[in-house]
């Protein structure tokens, strides 16, 4: 076996040191070294969004992203969004809105939903569809899932 | 003159009287621990000392299995059990009895299970799976139904005489007569593809035994009672020693109907090392190692008199079963009910037969048969209103059935909005004027608008002697109650439906319900979450047993209060008098009195629900499911004729629902069976080339992202069946069954091209332009 390496970055805002395979990526570091669960596999691939997170604030497929390009990160992850164990108001248009069935694809869709908020406060029905377009849902059908994220169109609530 | 205040609280009591939440728009109960990222699906479970499962798979469609060597896999560091078909009894399931967790002898198709690891890591099970040395002789690979029917072809199953076992025939009326009495007969061949599905969430399950040898199975399956029954002959386990826990799960749509190897191998391995085992597949795993739909042949051919009656419909089903046999096998079961009760036609016969083949097989899909019978059906009725010169929209309501039709297949039609489905989807999409326009000239892009009626079952389906469901409702002494329903939960929003109808009954709001609805321990029987049967079945459950509950109440209330229980109802919370609304006592204290009090009982209830249903007969008659389902999609669409890109722009959508109860969840069960429907028509399939799948990724394999909708109008059609639940039909299947239908008809319309097979891909769209062009020129 390859040897472990030392990695420290931070996530939600906590400094996290950690000890990975050279071969680990930013999704097995968060999903089994640190038991954050919420942040899901979905293919491996960076096909369907569903390990998106933000780092350095810009979203991505954290399962693309190898976890020896994280020394001296910042991560935010579904577990980060909300303050204190309540819901963000993005997540709260979620759950209002009928966005979410299995709910597998959810804390990715909603991450890259904070990302794309996060750059255009205001956006239209076609910017939130571009901007969603690498996340996939088998359930939804989508529409309430861009409802949800246009109930928020200059709310200016990605910073909450 | 009356007075102001009296009168606006007379108003306020008569609106809260009044008041419902059937209906309502009311969230998903477990969406905000979903939307908070804190909900553990199987591959978020880690249990002490657990290990990682992983199985090699055979990789070749059809070899006989020479000799298995795992001692290197053995000598990898952390694995702790390696086990191959000569570690395990090998006890036969699935519909054909055909399959085995670990394969010995023959592999029939490129997913076989030939061994499987568990280790202490994912990466030391793979490593492991990889040094397991096989040794092949290949066979010759029939990778197609003609080839599998072949004269002289090998015999894939040993057990049979060919390839072909197992057939159906149904049969109403006298197809000869149908035939004499037609004006116009058309015939068509239609082809459709295997639909993976998709679900975000991969395959998983983990198996813990406890000292005294109890299983206990974190698993996602959708009939979590029949899946004890099944698993136990194949693992050794009875059934009452076995715990299925179904925690969150992502996505199933059918696929967690059967049992599937991956689940016994699981328990194979934790009762080998006596730890807890987890597997979880890969997304190329879920690809290539899980059924799909069913891919078929549908040769149809229909008759009509000049006038557009119906008179005949004859179909013969291919399917290729792929190397084993799953339920997928039963599913021309399903498609057969289109065929012969779409609409009224008075002589029907089909004729069935599934081939085996070496291709990887299938399993149940949302519609289970439906989808690919619906575009047959649907398909043929727009060639028979062209040869006919009748617009498709009056030649489908001139043979629409009517409430209190009794179909040739035996199903009685008690409420039926299928016309009012055909009329409001028209009038919505302004039918008559756009259908009436066409493209002209040289354009290259074209419009046009089609569209494809269903039906489906709507009030279960009778296939096993019981379509029954259990509810236990327990009201505590703070009004909270626990209820705890059999049906099971894959994302629909069944526990919301039954917390409403619960908090509905008892006039609590609907955050005091909690559902409990995935331990096998704890909940009562259920049949399993399929045909569409969760809203009607244990909503039905539940309604009986939280108005038994309320019943119970309301004579302890009575009796408490010195009143008669009639004068008495259940409303925000508290007992009020109920004509005058007067608050009289909460709900809550009522309930502490007879735990305390004189009653010495508790509020505790029950139903076990049974439609009134039957099961087919040997015939495949009989009304199989207390409720019918009815709807119709209106499809607009833009055809690049260069290209052959067809986009959807508009989607008008009726469907029959007896009565919306989660206006919030119906929709979301419309828009999601909607965009799997449009997928499985124009951009699904999972394609297999000598036996092998060529696209296990969502690279290539296409489902419908946020930029591929069309904008979809919803009309639904509230015909109060009485024997649903405040009027309620089943909806889960029914929105993905007519879309391909809908599409392919108004393709027709803009290009005059007819497609019949699946899906409309450029490439496949371009193809028949050009037979089309060289038909023509010939």
């Amino acid at each position: 076996m390859p040897e472990k390496v030392e990695l420290s970055f931070s996530v939600n805002r906590e400094p996290v040191q950690v000890s990975v395979l050279p071969s680990a990526t930013l999704l097995d570091v968060l999903r089994n070294d640190l038991e954050m669960t919420g942040t899901k596999y979905g293919c491996g691939e960076g096909e369907c969004g569903a390990c998106s997170v933000l780092l350095d604030g810009k979203v991505v497929n954290s399962c693309l992203v190898p976890a020896l390009e994280c020394e001296g990160v910042e991560v935010l992850t579904i577990e980060g969004l909300g303050p204190q164990g309540r819901l963000h108001p993005i997540q709260k248009a979620f759950v209002e809105h009928g966005a979410i069935q299995c709910g597998f694809c959810t804390p990715g869709m909603i991450m890259a939903a904070y990302a794309l908020l996060e750059e255009n406060p205001s956006p239209t029905e076609e910017d939130v569809k571009r901007g969603l377009e690498g996340n996939l849902c088998r359930c939804t059908g989508y529409r309430k899932i861009i409802d949800a994220v246009l109930s928020l169109a200059g709310e200016g609530v990605s910073r909450e | 003159m009356s007075n102001p205040t009296l009168d606006s609280d007379v108003k306020k009591k008569a609106r809260e009287a009044a008041k419902t939440l059937i209906g309502a728009r009311v969230p998903k109960l477990d969406a905000p621990e979903k939307a908070a990222g804190l909900a553990r699906y199987i591959e978020d479970i880690r249990l002490p000392r657990m290990l990682h499962g992983k199985i090699l798979f055979a990789g070749r469609p059809h070899a006989r299995i020479k000799a298995i060597d795992t001692s290197e896999a053995r000598a990898v560091p952390g694995v702790r059990a390696v086990i191959t078909a000569k570690d395990i009894d090998l006890v036969p399931f699935g519909f054909g009895s055909d399959n085995t967790a670990l394969k010995k002898g023959v592999v029939t198709c490129v997913r076989d299970e030939i061994a499987a690891v568990a280790a202490d890591t994912v990466e030391a099970a793979a490593e492991a799976v990889r040094r397991i040395r096989v040794t092949y002789e290949d066979l010759p690979v029939l990778s197609t139904i003609e080839q599998a029917l072949a004269e002289g072809a090998p015999v894939i199953n040993p057990a049979f005489k060919d390839n072909t076992p197992f057939r159906y025939d149904y049969t109403h009326g006298d197809l000869e007569k149908g035939i004499l009495e037609s004006d116009v007969i058309v015939e068509d061949t239609f082809l459709l593809q295997r639909q993976a599905h998709c679900c975000l969430g991969t395959s998983g399950i983990v198996a813990s035994f406890d000292v005294e040898g109890r299983l206990t199975l974190l698993t996602q399956t959708q009939v979590p009672f029949s899946y004890k029954n099944d698993l136990s002959p194949i693992i050794g386990v009875p059934p009452e020693r076995i715990r299925v826990i179904q925690p969150p799960i992502g996505g199933a749509f059918g696929s967690k109907l059967d049992i599937h190897p991956f689940e016994p191998i699981c328990v194979f391995l934790a009762e080998k090392t006596g730890r807890p085992v987890r597997i979880v597949f890969t997304r190329e795993e879920e690809f290539m190692a899980t059924p799909t739909r069913q891919p078929m042949v549908i040769r149809l051919k229909s008759g009509a008199r000049k006038d557009g009656t119906f008179t005949f419909r004859a179909a013969r089903f291919l399917l290729d079963n792929g190397g084993r046999t799953s339920w997928g096998a039963t599913t021309p079961w399903i498609s057969m009910r289109t065929i012969s009760s779409l609409y009224r036609v008075p002589h029907v016969s089909q004729h069935v037969e599934i081939v085996y083949t070496n291709n990887p097989y299938s399993c149940a899909f949302r519609g289970y048969g439906n989808p690919q019978a619906t575009f047959a059906v649907e398909s043929q009725i727009d060639h028979l209103a062209g040869e006919l010169g009748i617009d498709p929209l009056e030649l489908r309501l001139k043979n629409a059935h009517d409430p209190g039709d009794v179909t040739g297949q035996g199903m009685v039609f008690g409420t039926c909005g299928q016309k009012e489905c055909l009329k409001i989807s028209a009038e919505r999409s302004g039918w008559a004027e756009k259908r009436s326009r066409k493209d002209k000239g040289k354009a290259k892009v074209v419009r046009g608008i089609g569209m494809a009626s269903l039906f489906h079952v709507g009030g279960g389906a009778k296939i096993y002697r019981s379509d029954g469901c259990g509810t236990i409702i327990e009201v505590d002494d703070f009004a909270g109650v626990t209820v705890l329903t059999g049906s099971s939960e894959i994302g629909q929003g069944s526990e919301t439906v039954i917390a409403q109808i619960v908090a509905e009954e008892l006039g609590l709001p609907v955050r005091n319900i909690r559902v409990i609805n995935n331990d096998t321990d704890i909940t009562p029987w259920d049949v399993g979450v399929h045909a569409s049967r969760t809203t009607f079945i244990a909503g039905n459950s539940a309604l009986r047993a939280a108005r038994r509950a309320r019943q119970k109440i309301l004579e302890a209330a009575a009796d408490q209060l010195e009143r008669k229980p009639g004068q008495l109802d259940l409303r925000n919370g508290e007992v009020v008098d109920r004509k005058t609304g007067e608050s009289l006592a909460p709900l809550a204290k009522v309930v502490r009195r007879i735990h305390f009090g004189s009653g010495n009982d508790m509020v505790v209830t029950r139903a076990y629900y049974e439609p009134p249903s039957r099961v087919p007969d040997k015939e495949q008659k009989g009304d199989v499911s207390a409720s019918y389902a009815f709807g119709t999609h209106v499809a607009e669409v833009e055809v690049d004729l260069e290209t052959g890109v067809v986009k959807v722009l508009n989607l008008y959508v009726a469907h029959d629902v007896g009565k919306v109860i989660n206006r919030l969840g119906i929709e979301g069960q419309v828009e999601g069976g909607v965009a799997q429907g449009l997928g499985y028509c124009l951009t699904e399939e999972l394609k297999i080339h000598k036996g092998y799948v060529r696209n296990p990724s969502f690279t290539d394999y296409k489902i419908v992202s946020t930029t591929d909708l069309p904008e979809i109008d919803f009309s639904f059609v509230e015909t109060d069946d009485p024997a649903g639940p405040y009027g309620a039909k089943g909806i889960g299947e029914t929105p993905l069954i007519p879309v391909a239908a809908a599409v392919a008809n108004a393709v027709y319309h803009a290009t005059g091209v007819r497609i019949t097979e699946l899906p409309l891909s450029p490439e496949r769209v371009l193809r028949f332009f050009k037979e089309a062009r060289e038909e023509g020129g010939s």
